[in-house]
């Protein structure tokens, strides 16, 4: 059972995020959404976590009518750019949170809840530090929080959005592996959202390259280096590998100018 | 800048070193006899205890009001918002007469209510209704910056983790809104306390039952007791140096925990 | 289909929250400032506008209005002169009891205006420090027009220094220290710089300083003396006429006071709705 999604369109006002996307993935996958800012790769991402609303086009994940679901009740653990961390909750509350939100019948005791709080900030190596703040840590540390909260839930899906965005290069780095890893651990269906081509390619099973609403390329990292399905795409991973000079001389156009590696606000949302 | 300082230092120094010294011309015993008479406690009682009512209902009110304000969309909003500061423009006499016509038996709002059996006008319930009046605004303008820069990522967090939006209201909105509530509440209850002319007309002024304590400040002054006066102000002054002080220790102590 | 149903963001309330919390919202601004507002013009109308207006050019109405006028003329400026001074110091140079000096500003603000009074009395009045002396010499403070301004003035001191005091800390002295270094003066570069990136602050304090000083109540009532036709300000004189039964004239003068603080907010919402960015900036009430 996989995810589907099907001819996805999404307009603001008079701006149009997202034309009619389709692609498939299937169940444990880690699916990459690469592309420029204003691709529409977050809105998508957003409307998976229902946060946003489709104007047009279905989504099928794990047999269930994935729109007709409101948020509350995917279960997709969304992992936010900045964090989106309770300030004024310990790294424990914060983590319980999704727990200690659910009615009564289906929550569990108290105990209970905090053995898997335990058991997730091992999961991701910030062991005693639960009564800390937020403020109290490091950017990479209060990400995996962020992640540890999303996990608590037992989540569908995870749902990142450029996790990485607001760190400086090696905690990055250090993060993809450990992320990667643990995507092979836990199996989770994962989709992530990145303008960094290196980021995507070295990560993922599957990539989307979106390009200004439409899906220019699903395949495999792998595929998508051999045979780039348009221009754009290879332009856009032009710097991704070693040749990319030779890539750009061959289509005789100037390379494309480095993106920034400062996260940038997603123009699509309103 | 030597005449700023000048200036400031007369202007305001010296006055409340008047203000001060003065009450002690009685000495300790006359200066505590002076604000423990019965009259004298009601009246300190009134002021406190109103104030500290209306600054209660101010602080839930204004913060609807606010969220109102920042949250939604609707045609006059603009207008309701620039209206709020009302009570802030307006000379506190014209509201206490105001106020007073209102609420009196014969008033659009005293009518109605003298059915229901509530006396509004010449009782302490009056000086309620006043000092929500006062203080409103100040609830409502400290909340609204803090608000609007409220962003939207935790509560959306807070929704793909499966909470309801009373919820989130109630876990994660609320507690980062807490301190500038708070603020905001204490600024409308200082305000409140030392109110005279919203209050006047409509309090009824019956000694020992609706009587404020600024009042009797002014009936002091007109019997030539002005030690007795000066005590009643330093009182005044003094409890809201305490209660600001207090405040300024809460904030800062929960702002280190952010 | 079901999934049109529920096109609700997770952020936005739910319809009916959002009926009731507005509905009680606007009904508590109704209640508790629209209909007090209202309240003024109906009652002073209730005879007829001929009736209002009439009121207003009696005597004693027309000497208070001239001496509201008057006191105000004179406090709005001295406190936006100081109010200037104090937050040029305060911003542009560090100095020992700075700290102290902020305090001291925000001290009318917060105290009650009865006390404010009381202090000139203590100061002034026949038995307070001066007031033999000042009788000695047959000059009158207190009870007269000298004493009404001092205690407009301790009023209203704060609102132009604290509407200006966090917009200057903002803009830091970098544009002025420049200017001084190409030879600017100390008066000069006050004129050309530091005042056009002030000036929408300025105006807006200038304009609530004015509002207050023409509305004060409390602390004039003190040391005013109510001497019908000489110390009366329009407020206090609304006061004399309302605890004379004279319901009509009090209101009428009231809702001259009221027209003066809508005008006040209606420029004021004008400057904000204009200048938005700027004046965000100094909105600490």
């Amino acid at each position: 059972m996989s995810l589907v999604i099907d001819h996805i369109a999404k307009r603001f006002e008079r701006f149009p995020a997202l034309k009619g996307v389709s692609l498939t993935a299937p169940k444990g996958c880690f699916l990459a959404l690469l592309g420029p800012s204003g691709s529409g790769k977050t809105t998508l991402l957003r409307i998976l976590g229902g946060l946003e609303f489709a104007d047009a086009g279905r989504i099928g994940f794990d047999g269930l009518d994935w729109l007709a679901l409101p948020a509350r009740e995917r279960r997709a653990g969304f992992v936010f750019q900045q964090y989106a961390l309770f300030r004024h909750m310990t790294v424990a509350k914060n983590i319980a949170f999704g727990l200690n939100v659910r009615p009564r019948r289906m929550r569990p005791p108290r105990a209970e809840i905090a053995r898997r709080v335990d058991e997730l900030l091992a999961l991701v190596q910030l062991d005693g530090l639960g009564k800390r703040y937020p403020s109290q840590l490091s950017g990479g540390q209060r990400q995996r929080v962020a992640l540890a909260r999303a996990l608590a839930i037992e989540p569908r899906m995870l749902l990142l959005d450029e996790p990485f965005g607001a760190l400086d290069a090696k905690v990055r780095k250090d993060l993809r592996h450990w992320l990667r890893s643990l995507h092979e651990r836990l199996g989770l269906t994962t989709v992530f959202v990145t303008h960094d081509q290196d980021e995507a390619l070295e990560l993922a099973d599957l990539v989307a390259v979106l390009n200004e609403g439409r899906i220019e390329q699903v395949a495999a990292p792998a595929e998508l280096r051999a045979h780039p399905a348009s221009d754009f795409v290879a332009d856009f991973l032009g710097q991704a590998f070693p040749g990319g000079g030779v890539v750009a001389l061959r289509n005789a156009r100037p390379p494309v100018p480095k993106k920034e590696a400062a996260p940038s606000p997603t123009v699509t949302r309103s | 800048m030597g005449v700023t300082l000048f200036y400031l230092s007369a202007l305001v120094l010296i006055p409340l070193a008047a203000l001060v010294i003065r009450p002690w011309e009685l000495g300790f015993d006359g200066f505590w006899a002076a604000v423990t008479t019965p009259r004298v406690l009601a009246a300190l009682k009134l002021s406190f205890g109103a104030a500290a009512i209306a600054a209660a209902i101010n602080s839930v009110f204004g913060l609807i009001v606010a969220w109102v304000l920042v949250r939604y969309r609707f045609p006059g909003r603009k207008f309701v918002d620039a209206f709020v500061d009302l009570p802030f423009a307006l000379p506190t006499a014209v509201a206490g007469i105001a106020l007073s016509a209102l609420y009196a038996p014969n008033g659009w709002l005293g009518a109605p209510l003298a059915l229901l059996g509530l006396k509004v006008a010449y009782t302490p319930n009056g000086v309620l209704v006043a000092l929500i009046f006062i203080g409103l605004p100040f609830v409502v303008r400290t909340l609204e910056p803090v608000l609007a820069e409220l962003t939207r990522d935790a509560e959306e967090a807070a929704a793909t983790l499966g909470a309801t939006r009373l919820q989130t209201f109630r876990r994660v909105i609320l507690p980062s809104l807490l301190p500038t509530l708070v603020a905001g509440t204490a600024m409308a209850f200082s305000r409140a306390v030392g109110e005279y002319g919203s209050v006047i007309f409509i309090a009824g002024n019956l000694p020992g039952v609706s009587e404020i304590a600024p009042l009797m400040i002014i009936i002091k002054l007109q019997e030539y007791d002005y030690a007795g006066a000066a005590a009643i102000g330093v009182v005044m002054l003094g409890a809201s140096f305490v209660f600001l002080f207090a405040l300024n220790a809460l904030q800062s102590w929960s702002a280190s925990r952010r | 289909m079901t999934r049109l149903l529920r096109q609700r963001a997770p952020t936005d309330d739910h319809p009916l929250t959002k009926l009731i919390l507005g509905s009680v919202a606007i009904g508590f601004i109704a209640l508790f400032l629209l209909m007090p507002l209202a309240t003024v013009f109906s009652e002073a109308l209730a005879q007829g506008l001929n009736t209002a207006v009439g009121a207003l050019h009696e005597t004693d109405a027309l000497a208070a209005i001239k001496l509201t006028v008057t006191v105000a003329a004179i406090a709005v400026p001295c406190n936006t002169l100081f109010g200037l001074a104090a937050a040029w110091c305060i911003t542009k140079f560090d100095f020992l009891g700075k700290n102290l000096l902020i305090t001291l500003i925000d001290i009318p603000f917060s105290v009650s205006p009865v006390v404010s009074g009381l202090v000139y009395m203590l100061i002034f009045g026949l038995q307070g420090w001066l007031g033999q002396d000042l009788r000695d010499h047959g000059i009158k403070i207190v009870f007269a027009l000298p004493g009404i301004v001092l205690a407009t003035i301790f009023v209203t001191f704060p609102f132009v220094a604290r509407e200006l005091i966090p917009l200057m800390a903002e803009q830091g002295r970098d544009e002025e220290e420049a200017a001084v270094s190409l030879g600017a003066s100390g008066w000069s570069t006050f004129r050309r710089v530091t005042v056009p990136n002030i000036k929408w602050a300025l105006l807006y304090g200038v304009l609530l300083c004015n509002a207050r000083a023409m509305g004060e109540f409390g602390a004039v009532s003190v040391v005013s003396g109510h001497i019908r036709g000489l110390t009366d300000t329009m407020p206090l004189h609304v006061e004399v006429l309302y605890n004379d039964y004279q319901y009509v004239a009090a209101f009428a003068v009231a809702a001259l006071l009221a027209l003066l603080a809508l005008v006040t907010l209606g420029v004021k919402s004008l400057l904000e709705w204009q200048f938005a960015g700027e004046i965000a900036a100094t909105h600490s009430h």
